[in-house]
């Protein structure tokens, strides 16, 4: 892949980021980097950041294909103008990088495939107490006027991770991407070190491995807590306390960030290369441990309970990859 | 050592002896009450006396307390005889309703006694030898009970004439008591606890040193020392005192034995469904209810009535029997689902034993199915029904008292009819389920088992008596319900197996294992405790950072438990990984 990024134009890289359904956090981790991005900034020209620059789409229509050597894509696709975007983009970059868990993974807007989008406009549009809905306004893709038609972007029943609409050459995983992983994506790209096509631009460890808990044992889960029922100690082990931690199931890279802060993982990098579903995953590693002195004696009722206490499954295990899951959306009504 | 001649028989002279048991020796009988094997003599009762002949010299002496000194002793002399009939009129006097003291008197000669009768005395079966009160005192340490006054008025009772905490009602009194005298309500405020014997099903009493069962292996006594008063007082020690070749060791402790096998033959049997989901049958509420393991103990020769068959409540013959089968098995609401297979053959031989036992008594079998799918089955089954057994095909329902009968409401599906028959006796053929030890065992040999703790085997048809643990082997009805015969089979079949494995220079493994990919481990721990098979431990990494998983790969069986624990896929089976699976899916969906 490294050939890819020989440019036409002295030594200077073209860089293009784009944000399509995210909150704007990647965004922030690109400034996070501090002082390095004048690095960047120095041996870089950026021809394209919607957030920061005033560029419009029709600036990159006008370049040839594969102007810019590298796109950070941020953000899902939920609509047809991020669709677009990012086939346009495709088409303009030579390298185009997933930026951040929603463009890898779908991440928390890909919750809403548990819904479709007549449930979404619904919730957002009509049944939102604090709208008047007595003109049950909601968005359409065109609109007539006595000025002329005006038209907006069509919202998709789902929502999708960027690979699923574009071919993408690498992703830089988290929610969002940690600063040193970002740091090493940029080194990497300057130095024309990329690894293969496809690539996670992350450890291939679990958390487990970078974290400093006492865990060095044989695991086992004694119940199912939530953070506020347990002052968790903070040598321990999550999941030893019956705190569901995602760390077993993510990829590492964050520096234990949440669970520094005495919080479990939630997962936000994903699974690790061999795994293709990773909640499913994690549900299956629970499973194996989860009051596993005390099954053989417990009621049919008894276990039902003690999974009821999992208030929120999919917001659990799949915070970040519903989208990109085995099963991505709610299936049927 | 000078000689000593006792009733014309030559001897070696012993002082350390007493001349009652050198007698005993020689076989000689001398008459004893206040003499125990557990205390020292006390000569109290003195119908042991003897007459001693030392050079020329003749005089009365009592037996247990003379020194088998070199000399003559004459048991049973003329003046040895009118002093033990003086000796026992005495005692009619003062002990007139001592059945015991009547019998020995007229072996005697003795009729009537020439001396007043102690009418005040309130105790007429005491001859006052205060061989109980040595007991309780020297021997089991209570000291309940005493003597009380002096000279003629002189009796045995507990303090105050009381019945006392002190006395635990443990009958070491009444056990030595030569005359059957002991009242233990005047002495003890609680109740007598028999320990009930496991044996026999609790149908019988036990002591505290005891052989388990008469083919017990090895077949010696145990003592149980939670009852033992030794183990709660530091007293007693009647067995031991009374052990000839002193066997009774109260130092021994129980041994954990260590030992590296190459093989384990799980061969735990089994156990009898509790039936508490049954209360409407009765059994452990009423005594005429019982297992057919209770009635297998009434039907023994060795068992509490000899063999003879009586019924726990009030020892009557029972007339009328009815045997319930499927009492639990084949009920998967409130028992087992599955058939436990030898009821039907065990109740046909029960019934048959039954009227052999009792010819005019009527056996009735209530069943779901007679299954007698086995060699000469069918016609054991015709042979009860030729004897006179009598089937009923249909479920019962209650069974309950009404008077002296027990009442068992049953349907006849037959002929259609509801049922209730008065019987004597109701006999259920409970469920067959594993030994309760066996879940602990299985947990310990991370052996797999059913939903009902029947241990697994590792192919049902072509590896019955393998698990899927290499070396382990199953046997009996730990692994299913069954019979004696097959029970003998598997046995055998399980030992080849042994030798089979130990005869072998090499041994070979299923390649089909899972590994680990220590570049993918993050060293969570998830998957050690998962491997049923002990093969996955955590370990620190070579370079010093952090852990990783490392597996024996010998012991692995490849279950696969692991690789679904594993939340990395650091685990995965050989030829079965994840990516492989998603695959094969993939290619099966696609028609």
């Amino acid at each position: 892949m490294a050939d890819k990024l020989k440019v036409d134009s002295g030594s200077r890289l073209r860089f293009g980021f784009y944000w399509a359904a995210s909150c704007g956090g990647c965004e922030i981790a690109v400034l996070d980097v501090n002082e390095k991005i004048l690095d960047v900034v120095a041996n870089a020209d950026i021809l394209f950041w919607p957030v920061a620059m005033d560029t419009k789409y029709e600036d990159v229509r006008a370049m040839p294909d594969g102007h810019m050597d590298v796109c950070f894509f941020n953000g899902s696709i939920r609509n047809s103008e991020a669709k677009e975007i990012a086939q346009l983009l495709r088409k303009k970059s030579k390298v185009l990088v997933a930026f951040g868990s929603c463009a890898h993974h779908g991440c928390i807007p890909g919750l809403a495939n548990l819904h479709n989008r007549r449930e979404v406009f619904d919730t957002a549009y009509h049944r939102e107490p604090s709208l008047d809905d007595s003109a049950g306004t909601e968005p359409k893709t065109k609109t007539r006027v006595k000025e002329g038609d005006l038209s907006l972007p069509e919202f998709f029943d789902h929502v999708f991770p960027l690979d699923r609409v574009v071919d993408v050459d690498y992703y830089l995983p988290g929610c969002p991407p940690p600063v040193p992983l970002i740091l090493n994506a940029v080194t990497a790209i300057f130095e024309g070190n990329l690894p293969a096509k496809g690539a996670v631009l992350a450890p291939v460890k679990a958390l487990c491995d970078e974290c400093a808990r006492n865990k060095h044992v044989a695991k086992k889960m004694p119940d199912i807590r939530r953070t506020w029922e347990i002052q968790a100690d903070p040598e321990e082990c999550f999941l030893e306390q019956g705190i569901i931690c995602m760390g077993p199931a993510t990829r590492a890279g964050c520096e234990t960030r949440c669970i520094n802060g005495n919080s479990p993982c939630t997962g936000c990098l994903g699974p690790t290369p061999e795994v293709t579903d990773q909640g499913a995953k994690m549900i299956s590693a629970l499973g194996s441990i989860l009051k596993v002195d005390a099954e053989k004696e417990m009621s049919e009722e008894e276990t039902k309970a003690l999974l009821d206490k999992v208030k929120d499954p999919v917001g659990t295990f799949y915070m970040y990859g519903l989208a990109s899951a085995i099963i991505n959306h709610r299936r049927g009504k | 050592m000078g000689k000593l001649i006792i009733d014309g028989i030559e001897t070696e002279a012993a002082p350390s002896k007493t001349v009652l048991e050198v007698a005993r020796e020689l076989g000689i009988k001398i008459p004893t009450l206040c003499s125990h094997p557990s205390l020292p003599p006390y000569g109290s009762c003195r119908i042991c006396v003897v007459e001693a002949i030392w050079k020329g010299r003749s005089k009365l002496h009592t037996a247990c307390t003379f020194p088998a000194w070199e000399g003559e002793i004459r048991t049973d002399s003329e003046p040895v005889r009118r002093l033990r009939r003086n000796i026992l009129e005495l005692m009619l006097a003062e002990a007139p309703e001592a059945e015991d003291i009547r019998a020995l008197a007229r072996e005697f000669g003795v009729e009537q006694t020439r001396f007043p009768v102690r009418e005040e005395k309130e105790n007429k079966k005491c001859i006052m030898c205060g061989l109980c009160v040595r007991v309780c005192q020297d021997v089991v340490g209570f000291a309940a009970i005493g003597f009380e006054n002096r000279g003629y008025r002189r009796e045995i009772a507990a303090p105050f004439r009381e019945p006392s905490d002190a006395c635990t009602a443990c009958g070491a009194c009444s056990f030595v008591c030569p005359t059957g005298a002991i009242d233990r309500r005047l002495f003890a405020k609680v109740e007598p606890k028999p320990i009930p014997s496991e044996f026999d099903q609790g149908t019988t009493s036990r002591p505290c040193i005891y052989t388990p069962f008469p083919q017990a292996v090895p077949n010696k006594p145990v003592i149980d020392t939670r009852n033992c008063v030794y183990f709660k007082n530091g007293n007693c020690q009647v067995c031991a005192k009374v052990c000839v070749p002193r066997a009774v060791d109260y130092e021994q402790q129980d041994e954990v034995l260590e030992e590296e096998v190459g093989a384990i033959v799980v061969a735990t049997g089994f156990d009898l469904f509790d039936m508490k989901t049954y209360g409407s049958y009765g059994l452990h509420r009423h005594p005429d209810v019982m297992s057919g393991l209770d009635f297998e103990r009434l039907l023994s020769a060795s068992g509490p009535t000899k063999g003879e068959v009586r019924r726990p409540s009030d020892g009557k013959v029972p007339k009328r029997v009815i045997f319930v089968k499927c009492a639990g098995s084949r009920d998967a609401e409130q028992g087992m689902p599955y058939c436990s297979k030898v009821c039907c053959m065990y109740s046909a031989k029960h019934a048959i034993l039954y009227k052999h036992r009792v010819p005019d008594g009527e056996a009735l079998v209530f069943y779901i199915d007679v299954r007698t799918a086995g060699k000469d089955f069918e016609e054991f089954y015709k042979r009860a029904t030729d004897e006179g057994v009598n089937y009923v095909r249909g479920k019962v329902s209650k069974v309950f008292r009404r008077g002296d009968k027990m009442v068992v409401w049953g349907s006849d599906t037959i002929s259609g009819r509801k049922l209730e028959v008065e019987a004597d006796l109701v006999v259920l053929a409970t469920a067959m389920v594993p030994d309760r030890s066996a879940l602990e065992l299985a947990r310990m040999l991370k052996i797999q088992h059913n939903a009902h703790g029947f241990f697994t085997e590792a192919h049902p048809k072509l590896r019955p008596v393998e698990t899927a643990t290499a070396g382990f082997y199953l046997a009996g009805a730990a692994q299913g319900p069954k019979d004696i015969p097959e029970t003998v089979a598997q046995a055998s079949a399980a030992a080849s197996k042994v030798l089979e494995l130990f005869s072998r220079k090499e041994l070979t493994h299923d390649p089909n294992v899972a590994a680990v990919d220590e570049d993918l481990c993050s060293g969570c721990g998830i998957c050690v405790d998962v491997c049923p098979y002990k093969a996955r431990e955590l370990i620190e990494r070579k370079d010093g950072k952090g852990w990783v998983i490392k597996v024996t790969e010998v012991l692995c069986e490849g279950c696969g438990a692991c690789s679904a624990a594993c939340p990395v896929g650091a685990c995965q089976q050989a030829n079965l990984k994840d990516k492989q699976i998603e695959q094969m899916a993939r290619a099966g969906l696609q028609d």
